[in-house]
């Protein structure tokens, strides 16, 4: 019995309410096979890869590291570890350039050139002999955080407290954002280590059920996850939801398959909803089954302006410039450079920073596909209120905010906003609506703190 | 990288959905070309010649008064063509020319100009210029021409020369449906609303094919199905209600919703975006307020036709419902 039969609706895939249709671009890549990147020479792993405290570094200048040993202890509790990618020498623990566009303190390791880079790592209790403090110790220390991109430590998000029961895990593979196919190759390829990852965490959550929610472009993941599933004897429901951004968005999802909010300033946990990223999920299980650690991860590098689209196994520490390389390097019509996808993905000015936890893809476009339309005065045609999936009024807090009207922005519940960019998506006036709601999110937050 | 191209550091989203706001407002306003096109079927060459008047005072105050938007000129984002070409729609075949030039001067200029351009006016231009014209020239805006088949022979005092007060021409002056079930209880055959066959307004002869534009309108999401629909609802309903009550005094709906300005104000007036409410609950509130007072005005007002001021009542409303009535934010 599926969801969708459940409720009726046999031939209607379930959603949210709102949302827009941007056009997909997945065929770019979303038949390419995950590749391995050759190893190179250097290695930048900045010590902050995640959300929460930096990790702590191990490892002095000169060390020899093996690869998969751990180079970075956790800083606090929201705060995970950090392993050497190769086999090779700590040549620095320095500032270096970071995606998110500052120099942040990272260790740099030169990759051993005589090295065969073979994961050698000793064999790990395995998750059904530990206790539930030893399985959350045990995640932090294998630096896992979500692989969907904003790069939460999973232990913390795992360690559910007794009060508030999970009832539901549900795997993320709605991949929404266009342009990106990571989580589909993953899912497609790695869909017997998906779903034993689902099976050990549903061991130490005991969720009545775990669903696997998969936007309908992804036939084939559908189909290697029922038969995974099945082949493990393992009850999960995969459960295909309509193609629509931003489907991905975790209340998004819950919305869609349970019908049920989650409470403004609340999390999932609170309606008894624990989500994850299908790849977070597929490092856990080779974690505890290949002791590796993680320390590499799918990345989609595509767009337009790249000559090889692919989706590549690419150790962290990576300089992004020598995996473009890898994908035939861009085009001259390059215009952006992103980190992520098109819609929520963050603007990057040179490709000489690292490859980190957080990088789900790397996007080439070219001015075919970001069209800076004319800004012309709000009509009120209301079409970014039909795509606000949080029923926003981006119209209004926009204005707002470029009134400088703050508190009203707040009353407007702009702190609510996360940032789909939806609305600027649609508004036929070209205003940058989630952009000024995102200054405006920042003074508001920036007043409190005062 | 071998070539060195030329990276732009933005903010997200970096994609962009089709539509925009001149594009948009072209589009509307070719939906508008069938229904000229019936008004010169009917009226001739006058349907035409008012038509070009009324466009070309909105253009001039625009070309001269507007705000230069981003494509330099503020006539290429098509809304004062818009505007011009729905003034002409509300007005009789025999209009003089050089009022209707005047209408949409003060279309242009008192409804949208003074308030700070495209997207800022509370009130729809048109309709602005249009009650500016009935307060001016109460006589010229009923005189009603009947179609009558000629196309080249202009009708009425379309040629009339400003500020002259001639003799009233009033012999090929008839009675509009809405007056003639107003004032002697006389209804008209539906079969003629809905083809046109009847003198009125330019644009509010032909009915089948406001619905026509309606329904491709909405299907384009370039107007808001609730507007129309409300309306259109709300005075059904309660003609209906009326009609049951006594069927020798009240019009028939059906009658209600073809007779007059109503599809054509409620297809294109009532629904133009800026003067509109946002969000869905705001927009049941002033399309079904707006179906209400059609009702009100035509039953009980002073006089035939209420379209106008009631569309013009829920705009100046409009404000006040978008602070009240807000959309349940998700999670709340």
């Amino acid at each position: 019995m599926t969801a969708t039969a459940q409720n009726g609706l046999k031939d209607k895939l379930l959603t949210f309410r709102h949302g827009v249709h941007p056009e997909e671009f997945k065929e770019l890549s979303n038949h390419q096979p995950i590749e391995r990147m050759p190893f190179v020479e250097d290695y930048t792993l900045p010590l902050l890869q995640h959300i929460g405290a930096p990790s702590k570094p191990l490892v002095r200048k000169g060390q020899r590291v093996k690869r998969g040993d751990m180079i970075a202890e956790p800083g606090s509790f929201v705060s995970v570890a950090l392993h050497a990618p190769v086999d090779g020498t700590v040549t620095d623990v320095g500032l270096y350039g970071h995606p998110n566009g500052q120099m942040l303190p990272a260790i740099r390791i030169k990759a051993d050139p005589f090295s065969t880079q073979q994961l050698d790592q000793p064999a790990l209790r395995q998750p059904e002999e530990l206790s539930k403090a030893e399985f959350i110790e045990a995640i932090q220390q294998a630096g896992i955080v979500g692989l969907g991109g904003a790069a939460f430590p999973a232990h913390v998000k795992f360690n559910i407290s007794e009060d508030k029961p999970c009832r539901y895990l549900m795997l993320n593979g709605c991949e929404c954002e266009p342009f990106l196919t990571c989580d589909h190759r993953v899912m497609v390829e790695y869909a017997e280590e998906l779903i034993d990852g689902a099976c050990i965490l549903q061991r130490f959550i005991q969720a009545e059920k775990v669903y696997i929610a998969i936007e309908a472009n992804k036939p084939d993941a559908v189909v290697a996850l029922r038969e995974a599933a099945t082949k493990a004897g393992f009850p999960v429901e995969v459960v295909p939801l309509k193609v629509k951004y931003p489907q991905g968005a975790e209340k998004m999802m819950i919305s869609a398959i349970l019908g049920e909010e989650v409470p403004a300033g609340k999390l999932p946990i609170d309606v008894g909803v624990l989500v994850s990223n299908v790849g977070t999920i597929v490092a856990m299980s080779q974690y505890f089954r290949q002791s590796q650690p993680l320390i590499e991860r799918v990345i989609t590098v595509t767009g337009t302006a790249v000559r090889r689209p692919a989706n590549v196994l690419v150790p962290l520490g990576t300089p992004m410039r020598d995996l473009v390389e890898f994908c035939g390097g861009v085009t001259g019509e390059a215009t952006r450079i992103l980190l992520g996808g098109p819609m929520m993905g963050i603007v990057q000015k040179s490709l000489d920073t690292p490859v980190v936890k957080g990088t789900s893809g790397i996007l080439v476009l070219t001015e075919r596909e970001v069209q800076d339309i004319d800004t012309f005065s709000c009509i009120r045609c209301g079409r970014c209120l039909e795509a606000c999936p949080l029923f926003l009024n981006p119209a209004r807090l926009g204005l707002l905010a470029r009134k400088g009207l703050w508190d009203d922005m707040e009353d407007y519940n702009a702190l609510d906003c996360f940032e789909c960019g939806s609305c600027s998506y649609v508004c036929p006036s070209g205003i940058p609506l989630v952009q000024s709601i995102k200054v405006g999110k920042a003074m508001i937050r920036e007043r409190k703190s005062k | 990288m071998v070539d060195k191209p030329k990276i732009t550091i933005s903010s997200s989203p970096f994609l962009h959905d089709q539509a925009t706001t001149p594009k948009i407002m072209w589009e509307l306003g070719y939906t508008l070309v069938p229904i000229l096109l019936a008004a010169v079927y009917y009226f001739g060459l006058s349907a035409l010649l008012v038509s070009a008047a009324s466009i070309a005072g909105c253009l001039v105050t625009e070309y001269y008064l507007g705000k230069k938007g981003p494509l330099g000129n503020p006539l290429w984002d098509g809304s004062a063509v818009v505007t011009g070409l729905l003034l002409a729609l509300t007005l009789p075949p025999g209009f003089p020319l050089w009022m209707a030039f005047v209408g949409g001067v003060v279309a242009i200029g008192m409804g949208k100009v003074i308030w700070g351009g495209l997207g800022q006016n509370v009130f729809n231009p048109a309709l602005v210029g249009r009650a500016f014209l009935q307060a001016a020239f109460p006589t010229a805006i009923t005189t009603w021409e009947p179609p009558d088949g000629r196309y080249w022979g202009l009708r009425g005092t379309n040629l009339a020369p400003p500020f002259y007060q001639g003799e009233p021409v009033d012999a090929l002056s008839t009675a509009t449906p809405l007056s003639e079930m107003k004032f002697s209880q006389e209804p008209t055959a539906l079969s003629d609303l809905l083809l046109g066959n009847i003198s009125g307004s330019l644009g509010e002869t032909c009915g089948l094919l406001l619905l026509i534009a309606c329904i491709y309108l909405i299907a384009r999401r370039i107007v808001n199905w609730r507007i129309p629909v409300g309306i259109l609802a709300t005075v059904a309903a309660f003609s209906a209600i009326l009609y049951l009550i006594s069927p020798d005094r009240y019009p028939s709906p059906g009658f209600m919703l073809l007779a007059g300005g109503l599809l054509l104000g409620a297809v294109y007036m009532a629904t133009d975006p800026v003067s509109s409410p946002l969000a869905p609950k705001g927009i049941w509130i002033y399309s079904v307020g707006i179906g209400f007072l059609v009702v009100l005005i035509r039953v009980w007002g002073g006089l035939p036709e209420g379209v106008m001021y009631a569309i013009l009542l829920m705009n100046a409303a409009t404000p006040l419902i978008n602070r009240f009535v807000r959309p349940r934010v998700y999670g709340y």
